[in-house]
């Protein structure tokens, strides 16, 4: 039996239904909003955020707090809010499970940070894979908006919101932050170096905080039960909250979980996921989306929150734990998870657009059977290049496949030496082949 | 769908034309709405003809260059017909390992056209597609955005047995 935790974010979660508007509000759904409105100036929300140590649930980890209070008093109007649903790292899909559990809390959450900063209107960045969560957050917007919650002196107050939802076309650079902002825009979604910060100047050069949909949703709570309260719900001390996990692969029951930041990788994995399927041995996990490095046997047992994973020369990235077993060759999943990002580079630098190709067809060719020592090296170096790209997409990319070379240079060495993938089972190559 | 020529606007619908400039008017600039105008017209036409990329363009007060530059970059924008439903097949990491390639020789087999393909009676397209995000699910598709998991040869054939008994061949001019 897997253990229990409290459930926050999920604690409306019900078998092939969403939450309606009163079942979030019979579980305390927008008294935060209403507190907030009567007594909490929104600088005292801001440091209320920061005293929770509540770290953004993107990838990132930084202090959602601290990027709300990067809004100087004296920047423009009217600011902006983006909730980020692009979610488009691969093995992640707590996002679109979140949409249809409490779409309220999303909403709550969104018109929160839009008090903290004093910002007008929140756009909903929802990617095209997830048209059922964009209409269900319309039509839940439009069930708040009835109800007082959104529109103009919310509550009775003097503070006016709106919430649109975004549709997106596609593509995963656009869950980058200032690549969404473009797109936003109605500009070709390519990544923006600050200075300026987005905060200072985003969308239509106004100051704008994008926050990912799993950040906002704790702002409730937070507010409402304080931060000491948000701090204890975590697992260790460096971090705070629950996290949603993703667990997905090998594993016996692939899903999203609600866990204590900082649960133990095999608590999540044995327990929570029903450990691995009948026949597969563990053999390693990309513990936090693609752009994650493999992890070793011996980090099996690292505590999954920010520092935790840093501690294993890793990243939590998103927390989607992807599981391969001992059946699954690693060079051909490298191979899949170049494909990816050479289909998904924006093309704008060099290094990305050039040399994710490249990388991608030394691994392939390993995969073939043609692969050379030499190439071992030489994918090192690549990679290390990538470290000149514009934006943090290309050295993410890389992560796989330098700890793939790193951790287990045995399986290369073997497909090297065999002259051929040892892994008979797999299938052998995806069918997008981008020869050169 | 009639070849397109220089000056040739097809008219849209009344009621899509309006929906199109009330949802732009909302907007705090024309722009923010331009994947939005895409998704609907294509919607309309099947695929984002050229017509529709001028109509588009017209509507948002954008030049159809301009527009182009967005179209050709999301990968749920399509420049060129499509069948009647187009199956996005997952090929991420989750669902390649779950059998992604099993999927995709058994929508081959059943359907007789490979990826990037659609079948001659204009009902199917099969487009490979980036992790779209039901890895729990997985080996995953959407079809016409709407997601099917973990898919199986029974369940596969199914889904194209109700496809095919509840929808019309559409005429494809080509």
């Amino acid at each position: 039996m897997a253990a229990t935790y409290p459930q926050v974010l999920l604690q409306n979660r019900k078998p092939n239904r969403i939450a309606t508007l009163d079942e979030y509000r019979h579980s305390g759904g927008y008294e935060a909003l209403a507190t907030v409105l009567k007594k909490h100036a929104p600088k005292e929300v801001q440091q209320i955020v920061l005293d929770a140590n509540l770290q953004g649930r993107g990838g990132a980890g930084f202090p959602a707090g601290m990027k709300w209070k990067a809004v100087a008093d004296d920047y423009p109007f009217p600011r902006y809010i983006i909730t980020n649903i692009d979610e488009m790292e691969p093995g992640t899909f707590k996002d679109r499970i979140m949409t249809h559990v409490d779409p309220h809390m999303i909403i709550e959450g969104s018109i929160l940070a839009g008090y903290a900063v004093s910002a007008a209107k929140a756009f909903i960045f929802v990617r095209p894979s997830y048209e059922n969560s964009a209409r269900i957050l319309e039509r839940e917007i439009g069930i708040a908006k009835e109800d007082g919650y959104l529109g103009k002196n919310i509550l009775g107050s003097d503070f006016s919101f709106e919430l649109i939802v975004h549709r997106s076309g596609g593509r995963y650079i656009c869950g980058e932050g200032t690549a969404q902002i473009n797109a936003l825009m109605g500009l070709r979604p390519r990544p923006q170096q600050s200075p300026p910060r987005s905060t200072e100047k985003g969308v239509w050069e106004k100051p704008t905080v994008l926050n990912n949909m799993e950040t906002l949703v704790n702002v409730p709570h937070i507010v409402r039960n304080g931060p000491d309260w948000f701090k204890g719900l975590a697992k260790t001390k460096t971090s705070s909250g629950t996290k949603l996990y993703c667990v997905s692969g090998k594993v016996n029951r692939p899903g999203c979980y609600e866990l204590p930041m900082g649960t133990r990788l095999s608590e999540i994995i044995d327990e929570h996921g029903g450990g691995m399927l009948p026949g597969s041995d563990f053999k390693t996990c990309l513990p936090g989306g693609a752009s994650t490095s493999y992890l070793q046997k011996k980090d099996y047992d690292v505590e999954m929150d920010f520092d935790g994973v840093k501690k294993a020369n890793n990243r939590l990235g998103t927390g989607a734990v992807i599981v391969f077993d001992q059946k699954t060759c690693l060079v051909a999943a490298t191979l899949n998870l170049m494909d990816f990002f050479v289909r998904e580079s924006c093309g704008w630098c060099t290094p990305c657009r050039e040399g994710l190709p490249f990388i991608r067809d030394l691994i392939w060719r390993i995969e073939q059977g043609e692969g050379k020592e030499e190439f071992i090296p030489l994918l090192r170096t690549m990679s290390a290049h990538t470290w000149k790209s514009y934006c943090a997409f290309a050295p993410g990319a890389t992560m796989p496949v330098v700890s793939l070379i790193e951790r287990f240079p045995e399986e290369v060495h073997e497909h090297i030496s065999q002259k051929r993938c040892p892994y008979e089972t797999q299938r052998e190559i995806p069918d997008r082949r981008m020869e050169r | 769908m009639k070849k397109y020529q220089k000056g040739f606007i097809v008219m849209l619908p009344d009621e899509l034309r309006r929906t199109l400039q009330t949802q732009i008017a909302r907007a705090e600039d024309p722009r923010e709405q331009a994947v939005d105008v895409m998704l609907h017209l294509q919607r309309h036409y099947g695929y984002l003809t050229d017509e529709a990329l001028e109509e588009g363009a017209c509507l948002l007060g954008m030049t159809p260059l301009e527009l182009e530059e967005l179209a050709t970059f999301y990968d749920f924008i399509y420049r060129e017909p499509v069948g009647r439903y187009v199956r996005h097949v997952c090929d991420g990491v989750v669902c390649w390992m779950n059998g992604y390639g099993t999927v995709l020789d058994y929508l081959r087999l059943r359907l007789g056209v490979g990826p990037a393909e659609t079948t001659k009676d204009g009902m199917f397209t099969i487009l490979p597609t980036a992790c779209i995000g039901y890895c729990d699910l997985s080996p995953a598709m959407l079809v016409n955005g709407r997601p099917y998991g973990p898919l199986t040869p029974e369940k596969i054939d199914d889904i194209l047995k109700r496809l095919r008994e509840t929808t019309v061949p559409p005429r494809l001019a080509r």
